[in-house]
C-alpha cells in the first residue's frame, strides 16, 4: 500500500500522470475501433437470444445418468419435433431448452419427458416463457433505457453543464455498445439476466464519469481568472488526481462481481447469476475506461470549442513563452505573485515537475472564499 | 494559509457525533426489534430461492371492450385470483399486479401446481345462454335427437362445479331467499339434472342461430352429434371454438366435466351484467350452499327477460347455462320469472363448488382476459442451492472487498466494515420488514442486487477516505482534514448516488418481472448508502479522528502522513510553490 499511497500523492501533487487529454486521439482511435467492431459483430453474427425472449421451455432435472444425447432425443420426440437443446450442468443435471414451444404445450411435454427420464415430475424445474413475454421484458428494459437516459442528461446538465451531459452520454452509449458487442462475438446468450446486467451498467458507468466530473467541475470553476493552465491540462490534473479513486472503485465494485461470477459459473454452471455478472463484468471494466479516457476528453473538446477558452489557452500561450523568454532566476518571482493573485496553485502535469498539484486549486477555493 | 484556523473551527461545525450514532444504532435496535416483534426473522424468498410456481399472466382487452386494463380492473381480477387460487387450500400463494397489464402468481412448493395452473389460466368469458337442448356428453353416432325428449332422464353427472342436482321434475322449487342486500325479490334457480341421453353433435358457432326457437337447426345439430366432450382434447377444443363464438350467435358446448353436450341459444345476460357472486350458506331454509347473484341494473332487467321466457318452457328449456370459456359451468333451471337484479341458484353445492361457481360468476364480470406469458417452476432442491450459491458469491465479494480495503486503507478498513456492517443490517432489516408490508420477496436478481450494492456503497467510502488523505497530503492533521474533506465528499457521494438511484427508479417503474426485484434492491441499497455515510461514516470519522492511534497517523491506521507522501513541514517546503499559499 505505501508504494500505491506513494504513486496517489504523486499522482495528486502531479508530479507524475498520465497526458489523458494530449493522448486523447489516440484513445479515441481505439474507442472507435472497439465499438466498430462492436457494431460489426451485432450486425454480422446478431446476439444469441436465449429462450426466454424467443419463448419456448427450458427443464432442468436433478442430478441423472441420462445422457446429453439420449435426452435430446427424447425431448425432441415428446415435444413433437421441436429443436432441443440439451446441456450437462456440473452436477449431473441436465438443462434441456426448447424453443418454439408455447405455454399451452409445454405441459404435457413435461409430463412425457419426466416420464422418459425416469424423473417425477415434481423434481423437474421448468420455465415456460411464451414469446410475447420475453418481448415485453425487453422493450421495457429499453422503454426504460431512453428514460432514464433522458433524465440523467437533463439532471447532469443541470447539476454541471450540458457538454459534460452529453460527453456523458456518449460514452454511456459507449460502454452498452461495447457490452453488447462481446455478447454478439462471443456468442453468449442473452437472458433477461443479461439484461439486468446491462442496466446496472447505466449506473454504474454513470457513476465513475460522475465523479470525475464532480473533480472538474471544481476545479475549473474559476478557471477564466488565472492565465497559467489551459482547460485541458486542468482536465487531465482531474483525471489524474482522481485516477486512484476510480481504480479503486473500479476494483472494488469489479470483486463483488468477480465473485457473483465464479460462485455462478463454477457452481451452478448457468442461469440469472451468471448472466447478470458476466453482463456487468464486461461492461464495468468499459465504463471505467470510458470514463477516462472518453469522457473527460470529450468535455475537453467540446469545452476548448468555446471562445472564452481558446482565449484563455492564448493568454496561457503567451504567458509562457513570456516566461520562457526571461531568465531561470526570475521564475520565482513570477511565481509569486502569481498564487498570490489569485489563490490558485496547482500546475497541470504537463507543466513542470515540480509545480504542485491542480488538485490544489480545488481545495484551495474554500479557503480563498474565507478569507 | 488559514489551515490552524480551520483546524480550530472544525470541530464546532460538526455537530454532535456521538449523537449521530447514537440514533443511527437505535434506528438498528428499532428494526430489529421490530423483526422480532413481527415474528418475521428472515426475508421473505421468492419463488426462484424457496421453490414453488410462479405464473405471470398478460392481461388483454376482450375483444369489443377496448380500454378495459385499467387498475380497478386488473386489482379486482387480481383478488378474484387470489380467492381461487387459495380456494385451491394453498396458504401462502400471493398474487399481485404488476405494471399496467400484468398479474403475477406465486405459489409455493407442495402445491399442486397443475391445477393452480387451471384456475389461474381459466380466462373469463362468461354468460348466461339459455339451454335448447343437452345430450349426454360422448359421440352420438346416430344423430337425430330432438331436443324436446331430452329433459329427461336426469343421469347424475357428478360434476364438482356443476353440482350435483336434485329434482327431477321440471318445476323448481323457488326458493325465496333473501339477498345480501336486502332485496325482497329473489329467486331461486335451482340446478337441472344435467345430463341427458341423447345424441351429439358439435356445433360451431357460425350455424344459423335459432334463438328462442324450439328446433334446433340441422346443422347445430349436427356439430352437437360430433361433438364428443368425453376426452379432454375434446373439450378443450370445443371450449376454444365455442369461446370464439359471437354472443349473438348459438353455439354447441360441453360441460366442464364433459359429461353434458348442449346447444345454447344466444347469450342473454353477458358475464359484464353480473356485479358480484358469492357463495354463502343458507342457513334459514336450509338448502345448504347456494351462490348469490347480484346484477346490473341493465343486467337485471335482461335477466328477468330471459328468465321470465324461460320459465314458461318445458325442460331442459327452461335451464339456462352459466358458460365460461365456452364450457358450461352449470345449468340451473329456472322456475318463474326473476326480478329484482339479484338471484341465487341453489340444489345441491358443497361448500367447495358453490365458492368455484361463486368466483367463476365474479371473474366474468370483468371484461378482461388473460393469458399465461410465463410459468416458472422451481424445486425446492434448486431453490435451496440458488440461495446457497446466491449467499455464497455474496461471501466471497465481501471477502474480496475487506481484504483489499485492508490492504489499501488499513486502520480505514475498520471504519469502512463497520459501515459496511451496519448497512448490511439495515438492508437486512428492512427486507424482512417490507416483506410483509409490501409484499417484497427476496429473488435470485434482488440478492445480485444486494452484492453489486456492496460495490456502490464501498466506493462512497473510498470517495471519503481519498479525499481525507488528499486533505493530509497537502499537510493538514486529520481532524481538521477529515472535516475539510466531508463537504466536497459529501457532494460527490451525493451526485453519483442520486444517479444510481435514478437508474434503480426508472427501472422499478418502467420494467416488469425479475428486473423489478433487482431495481428495488438496488435502489435499497443506494439510499440507505446515503443514510449510513451521513449518519454513521462521517460521525465515526469524526470520533475516530480524536483518537491518538489515528490522529497521529499511526502506520497501521491508513493516515500516515509519511506514507500519504505529506511530509509535515509540508508548508515550509521550497520545492513545493503550492504552499506559498497555505503558508
Amino acid at each position: 500500500m505505501s508504494k500505491l499511497g506513494s504513486i496517489g500523492a504523486r499522482l495528486y501533487r502531479g508530479e507524475v500522470g498520465y497526458d489523458f487529454i494530449g493522448k486523447r486521439k489516440i484513445w479515441y482511435g481505439i474507442s472507435i475501433l472497439i465499438t466498430i467492431t462492436a457494431i460489426v459483430g451485432l450486425a454480422v453474427r446478431g446476439l444469441n437470444m436465449g429462450i426466454e425472449f424467443s419463448g419456448g421451455a427450458v427443464f432442468s432435472t436433478p442430478k441423472t445418468s441420462v445422457s446429453t444425447a439420449e435426452a435430446q432425443a427424447q425431448a425432441q420426440s415428446a415435444s413433437g419435433g421441436h429443436q432441443a437443446v440439451v446441456q450437462k450442468l456440473g452436477d449431473g443435471a441436465l438443462r434441456i431448452q426448447i424453443g418454439g414451444l408455447d405455454t399451452q404445450q409445454a405441459v404435457p411435454v413435461q409430463e412425457q419427458l419426466a416420464k422418459e427420464l425416469k424423473i417425477p415430475v415434481k423434481d423437474v424445474n421448468t420455465q415456460l416463457v411464451g414469446p410475447s413475454w420475453g418481448e415485453e421484458i425487453a422493450n421495457k428494459a429499453w422503454l426504460g433505457l431512453g428514460i432514464f437516459m433522458v433524465l440523467v442528461v437533463l439532471y447532469l446538465a443541470i447539476a454541471f453543464e450540458w457538454r459534460m451531459a452529453l460527453a456523458a452520454l456518449i460514452a454511456l452509449i459507449h460502454d452498452l455498445t461495447i457490452t453488447v458487442g462481446v455478447y454478439a462475438l462471443v456468442g453468449f446468450e442473452v437472458t433477461p439476466g443479461t439484461v439486468i446486467g446491462l442496466l446496472t451498467i447505466l449506473g454504474y458507468s454513470l457513476y465513475d464519469t460522475v465523479v470525475v466530473f464532480d473533480s472538474l467541475k471544481e476545479a475549473s470553476k474559476d478557471i477564466t481568472k488565472q492565465t497559467r493552465f489551459t482547460y485541458s491540462e486542468i482536465a487531465n490534473r482531474s483525471i489524474n488526481g482522481t485516477l486512484v479513486r476510480s481504480i479503486n472503485t473500479t476494483v472494488v465494485a469489479l470483486l463483488p462481481v468477480a465473485g457473483l461470477l465464479f460462485v455462478g459459473g463454477g457452481l451452478l454452471g448457468a442461469g440469472m447469476l451468471n448472466d447478470i455478472s458476466l453482463a456487468l463484468f464486461v461492461g464495468l471494466a468499459a465504463g471505467a475506461y470510458s470514463s477516462i479516457f472518453i469522457a473527460t476528453p470529450l468535455v475537453t473538446d467540446l469545452k476548448n470549442r468555446e471562445p472564452e477558452m481558446k482565449a484563455l489557452a492564448k493568454r496561457v500561450k503567451a504567458k509562457r513563452a513570456a516566461a520562457a523568454a526571461k531568465a531561470a532566476s526570475q521564475e520565482d518571482a513570477q511565481e509569486a505573485p502569481e498564487g498570490a493573485a489569485d489563490g490558485e496553485d496547482g500546475p497541470a502535469v504537463v507543466g513542470p515537475r515540480h509545480q504542485p498539484a491542480a488538485r490544489n486549486r480545488g481545495r484551495g477555493r474554500p479557503s480563498g472564499k474565507r478569507r | 494559509m488559514a489551515a490552524p484556523k480551520k483546524g480550530r473551527r472544525a470541530p464546532a461545525g460538526q455537530g454532535h457525533p456521538g449523537r449521530t450514532l447514537i440514533l443511527v444504532l437505535l434506528a438498528m435496535a428499532g428494526l430489529i426489534g421490530g423483526m422480532f416483534y413481527s415474528g418475521t426473522l428472515t426475508p421473505r424468498l421468492g419463488i426462484d430461492l424457496a421453490g414453488g410456481t410462479s405464473f405471470t399472466l398478460q392481461a388483454e382487452n376482450m375483444p369489443g371492450k377496448p380500454n378495459a386494463i385499467n387498475e380497478t380492473n386488473m386489482k379486482t381480477a387480481a383478488d378474484i385470483m387470489d380467492r381461487r387460487v387459495n380456494g385451491l387450500g394453498v396458504s401462502e400463494t400471493e398474487v399481485q399486479t404488476q405494471g399496467t397489464n400484468h398479474i403475477i402468481v406465486n405459489i409455493p412448493r407442495g402445491t399442486n401446481a397443475k391445477q393452480a395452473r387451471q384456475q389461474v389460466g381459466t380466462t373469463a368469458q362468461l354468460g348466461f345462454r339459455p339451454v335448447l337442448t343437452t345430450t349426454v356428453g360422448t359421440k352420438t353416432p346416430e344423430p337425430k335427437p330432438s331436443p324436446s325428449q331430452s329433459g329427461k332422464n336426469a343421469k347424475g353427472k357428478g360434476g364438482e362445479q356443476a353440482g350435483s342436482q336434485q329434482h327431477a321434475s321440471s318445476s323448481a322449487t323457488p326458493g325465496a331467499k333473501p339477498t345480501t342486500q336486502g332485496r325482497a325479490v329473489t329467486d331461486s334457480l335451482k340446478k337441472a339434472p344435467s345430463a341427458k341421453p341423447t345424441p351429439s353433435g358439435s356445433a360451431k358457432p357460425s350455424t344459423p342461430p335459432a334463438p328462442g326457437g324450439d328446433q334446433i337447426p340441422p346443422a347445430l345439430q349436427k356439430r352437437l352429434n360430433a361433438l364428443d366432450c368425453s376426452t379432454k382434447q375434446g373439450r378443450a377444443a370445443a371450449g376454444e371454438q365455442a369461446a370464439a363464438t359471437k354472443p349473438s350467435d348459438p353455439v354447441v358446448a360441453c360441460n366442464t366435466e364433459g359429461t353434458q353436450k348442449y346447444v345454447l341459444g344466444p347469450v342473454g345476460v353477458e358475464g359484464t351484467d353480473v356485479k358480484g357472486a358469492k357463495a354463502v350458506f343458507d342457513s334459514q331454509q336450509g338448502q345448504g350452499w347456494i351462490v348469490q347473484m347480484d346484477f346490473t341494473s341493465d343486467g337485471g332487467k335482461k335477466f328477468a327477460d330471459i328468465t321470465g321466457k324461460l320459465a314458461t318452457k318445458a325442460p331442459p328449456q327452461n335451464q339456462f347455462a352459466i358458460v365460461l370459456d365456452g364450457a358450461v359451468v352449470s345449468d340451473p333451471r329456472v322456475s318463474e320469472r326473476l326480478n329484482g337484479g339479484n338471484a341465487t341458484i341453489s340444489g345441491g353445492f358443497t361448500q367447495q363448488s358453490a365458492q368455484d361457481l361463486g368466483n367463476m360468476l365474479s371473474y366474468g364480470a370483468l371484461p378482461l382476459s388473460f393469458k399465461i406469458v410465463d410459468e416458472t417452476t422451481v424445486t425446492a432442491a434448486l431453490g435451496g442451492e440458488q440461495l446457497h450459491a446466491g449467499l455464497i458469491a455474496g461471501a466471497i465479494g465481501l471477502g474480496l472487498v475487506v481484504i483489499y480495503l485492508v490492504a489499501y486503507y488499513r486502520g480505514l478498513a475498520l471504519v469502512a466494515l463497520a459501515s459496511l456492517c451496519v448497512s448490511a443490517i439495515l438492508t437486512y432489516a428492512l427486507m424482512t420488514l417490507l416483506g410483509p408490508a409490501i409484499q417484497f420477496a427476496l429473488n435470485l436478481p434482488a440478492v445480485c442486487g444486494a452484492i453489486v450494492a456492496i460495490g456502490i456503497t464501498a466506493d462512497s467510502f473510498i470517495v471519503y477516505f481519498e479525499r481525507i488523505r488528499d486533505e493530509i497530503r497537502e499537510g493538514r492533521t486529520l481532524r481538521p482534514a477529515v472535516e475539510r474533506g466531508w463537504p466536497r465528499a459529501r457532494r460527490t457521494i451525493l451526485v453519483s448516488d442520486f444517479v444510481s438511484f435514478l437508474a434503480a427508479a426508472v427501472l422499478f417503474i418502467v420494467t416488469v418481472g425479475k428486473v423489478q426485484g433487482f431495481a428495488f434492491t438496488l435502489g435499497l441499497t443506494t439510499l440507505l448508502d446515503v443514510v449510513v455515510v451521513f449518519c454513521f461514516t462521517k460521525p465515526l470519522m469524526t470520533l475516530l479522528a480524536r483518537r491518538k492511534f489515528f490522529a497521529d497517523g499511526h502506520s497501521w491506521s491508513g493516515l500516515d502522513p509519511k506514507r500519504l507522501g505529506a511530509k509535515p513541514p509540508l508548508r515550509r517546503r521550497r520545492t513545493a510553490p503550492t504552499q506559498t499559499k497555505e503558508a
